[in-house]
């Protein structure tokens, strides 16, 4: 009976295995011991994973069940658009997708999403880089303060933040925004020109020490011998830093990639705070804006079958981006 | 699985204060490195700074006096500014959001170690499948989920009540996966072997035993969820129309969309929805590293 669960974390194995080769393991146990214990485990194992289980069927499984049925139905509004049961849902079939991959609106939201990320995720990724090897390398007393002070900002909630710099960048307000010139009647961050940088700095600010923890853990598992063997060989902090830290920190790059490109695509409070105070943005900025005013019958066609449509293409592109660049990713580094 | 806790020992073994003498770099380097930490720090306590100041001028302070220097101390006019713009409610939004995330919170915390030291403990038929299922959730793009989620809670009732933000908020694949990264590293197969023996049942070992060797990646996650909770605004925004039910971000958010709000009463209120995360930050920051580490190790 130890023999099983002792190796059981290691080396997972399907409740197949055991029922059809049970005398193949050891000697000291019987085969009755052992059909109840497999049967033990797998009554206590389930009893431990259902409540999460069932509550990840609610909250994750069924609303993707019912959002891709969803897409397949248009609502033709009879009564209010918040009555809900006065809707009619009518199937449409692929209209909904139809309808929204050839929206122009949609695609120009996509195009300033994958704009954003393509500038704002290298950069905050790079300076959480830069800013752990730099802590991590013995060059300042007390990394643990800065560490500290660089992190502070993800505790800030994300439309706090919103708000906070929205007040900044407008010229009245800020200590540095009146000293540059306003663009086209809009002041200078909240101009048409530089919005998509004003919401990257204030996504910057928030996620880069976090960003920073995640290569500072890594860094940190990085046996201080190895360094060390380097030195003595005679290779300089600067060989150590680009030939060891690096690319032993390659892994947490590549996480860290992959969890902002999801945030990225899913931006809703810093666009919809920034709308607040620059008028002229549409309320299909981004696209999980669009979704949401879809949703909430702002946006025609509206209601619950093309918002879901609208969802699942983002989630598509979504997926297709995290992909293409851990396929990237890895024909880099082979 | 085993690099994971390997890996632990050496990162706690390399919490290092001093470097071997071989790697102390130069004064010169010194110098400017903690010249370039010094301007780093300035761009990410900056807003900071300038909310804790801005929160004590009126409007028209804020107008007129320097950004980074305080004038007569408005926080009292501000905050009654705040209560009258709000009707009252705004203690309530602070309260609903530390009960929602307290609540989330606590709930979430059990059930992801739960599901996750099944996970790591035992074999049951399913487990890898929900192990598959539970890392694709980790890679999900939430906020997604959160139009069809509105359609099904308003389906079953439950649109427009504290559950609709709560329930949600519980489910958290990083807990299951932490919690079953501990439970492989820091829960001793023998234990539960000797506990089975000795005729214990399988709850009670998880409720007095188990439960505190889990203790540290617990904090971990409810720290994570906590904040979540308290930092979701899209969700509260779908689900919450009562004003009375209003997560704070939520309210504050509905304020600054005001044609012309007051702003020293806004910023206040900016300040007083993020004080207790600060707060609970800074108290317990060490469990924020312990899980972004076993996040990256694993990555």
């Amino acid at each position: 009976m130890s023999v099983i669960t002792s190796t059981a974390p290691r080396r997972p194995m399907s409740s197949a295995d055991q029922a059809t080769s049970p005398e193949g393991r050891t000697k000291t146990t019987g085969r009755q011991r052992m059909g109840r214990n497999t049967r033990h485990q797998a009554i206590s194992g389930w009893l431990f994973a259902l409540p999460f289980a069932l509550a990840f069927l609610l909250v994750f499984v069924l609303p993707i069940i019912s959002a891709v049925r969803a897409s397949f139905f248009a609502q033709v509004a009879s009564g209010g658009l918040y009555g809900g049961g006065e809707r009619q849902d009518t199937f449409v079939g692929f209209d909904n997708f139809v309808t929204a991959a050839t929206s122009l609106s949609f695609w120009r939201g996509i195009g300033r999403v994958m704009l954003f990320g393509v500038i704002q995720i290298p950069v905050m990724i790079l300076a959480a880089m830069f800013l752990a090897l730099l802590l991590d390398s013995f060059m300042v007393r007390r990394p643990g303060v800065w560490r500290l002070l660089y992190f502070l900002p993800y505790a800030i909630p994300g439309i706090i933040a919103a708000i906070v710099w929205s007040y900044l960048y407008q010229p009245e307000l800020s200590p540095f925004a009146g000293a540059f010139p306003s663009m086209g009647g809009s002041p200078f961050f909240l101009s048409p020109q530089v919005m998509l940088a004003s919401m990257a700095n204030i996504t910057t600010w928030t996620y880069t020490g976090y960003n920073m923890l995640i290569f500072l853990a890594a860094l940190q598992a990085i046996p201080t011998e190895l360094t060390e063997a380097a030195r003595v060989d005679g290779a300089s902090g600067w060989q150590i830093t680009t030939q060891i830290k690096i690319p032993m920190v390659r892994g947490a790059a590549l996480l860290a990639t992959l969890l902002s490109i999801i945030g990225t695509v899913q931006l809703f409070n810093e666009p919809s705070m920034m709308r607040a105070v620059a008028s002229w943005m549409g309320n299909d900025y981004m696209p999980m804006m669009m979704a949401y005013n879809t949703m909430m019958g702002q946006i025609s066609p509206s209601g619950s079958g093309p918002a879901s449509a609208i969802s699942i293409l983002i989630a598509a592109v979504a997926g297709v981006l995290a992909v293409a660049y851990a396929i990237v990713q890895s024909r880099m580094s082979r | 699985m085993s690099t994971v806790s390997t890996s632990r020992t050496k990162r706690q073994s390399s919490a290092r204060p001093t470097p071997p003498p071989s790697l102390a770099p130069r004064r010169t380097a010194r110098v400017i490195t903690t010249i370039v930490l010094c301007f780093v720090l300035v761009y990410f306590m900056a807003p900071v700074v300038w909310l804790f100041i801005a929160s004590s001028k009126t409007t028209a302070q804020l107008l007129s006096t320097g950004s980074f220097m305080f004038a007569d101390l408005s926080w009292g006019a501000n905050w009654s500014a705040l209560l009258e713009w709000t009707g009252g409610n705004f203690p309530r939004w602070v309260l609903n959001s530390l009960i929602y995330s307290c609540v989330a919170g606590v709930a979430g915390t059990l059930i992801s170690v739960s599901c996750g030291y099944a996970i790591a403990k035992f074999q049951f038929p399913g487990r890898r499948v929900l192990l598959a299922v539970t890392m694709g959730g980790l890679l999900m793009p939430v906020a997604l989920l959160t139009v069809p989620l509105y359609v099904l809670f308003h389906q079953i009732g439950l649109a427009n009540t504290a559950w609709a933000v709560i329930i949600p908020s519980m489910v958290s694949p990083f807990g299951v996966f932490l919690g079953q990264v501990y439970a492989e590293s820091s829960v001793p197969t023998e234990l539960l072997e000797a506990a089975r023996v000795d005729g214990a049942s399988e709850a009670r070992t998880f409720f007095t035993m188990v439960l505190r060797l889990l203790a540290p990646a617990m904090l971990t996650i409810f720290l994570f969820i906590f904040v979540a909770t308290w930092n979701n605004v899209l969700l509260p925004l779908m689900m919450i129309s009562t004003n009375e039910l209003k997560p704070v971000t939520l309210g504050l958010y509905g304020m600054s969309t005001y044609f012309s709000p007051n702003k020293g009463a806004m910023m206040l209120g900016a300040l007083l929805g993020v004080l207790p995360l600060i707060v609970l930050f800074l108290s317990l920051q060490r469990y924020w590293r312990s899980g972004l580490a076993a996040g990256a190790v694993k990555g």
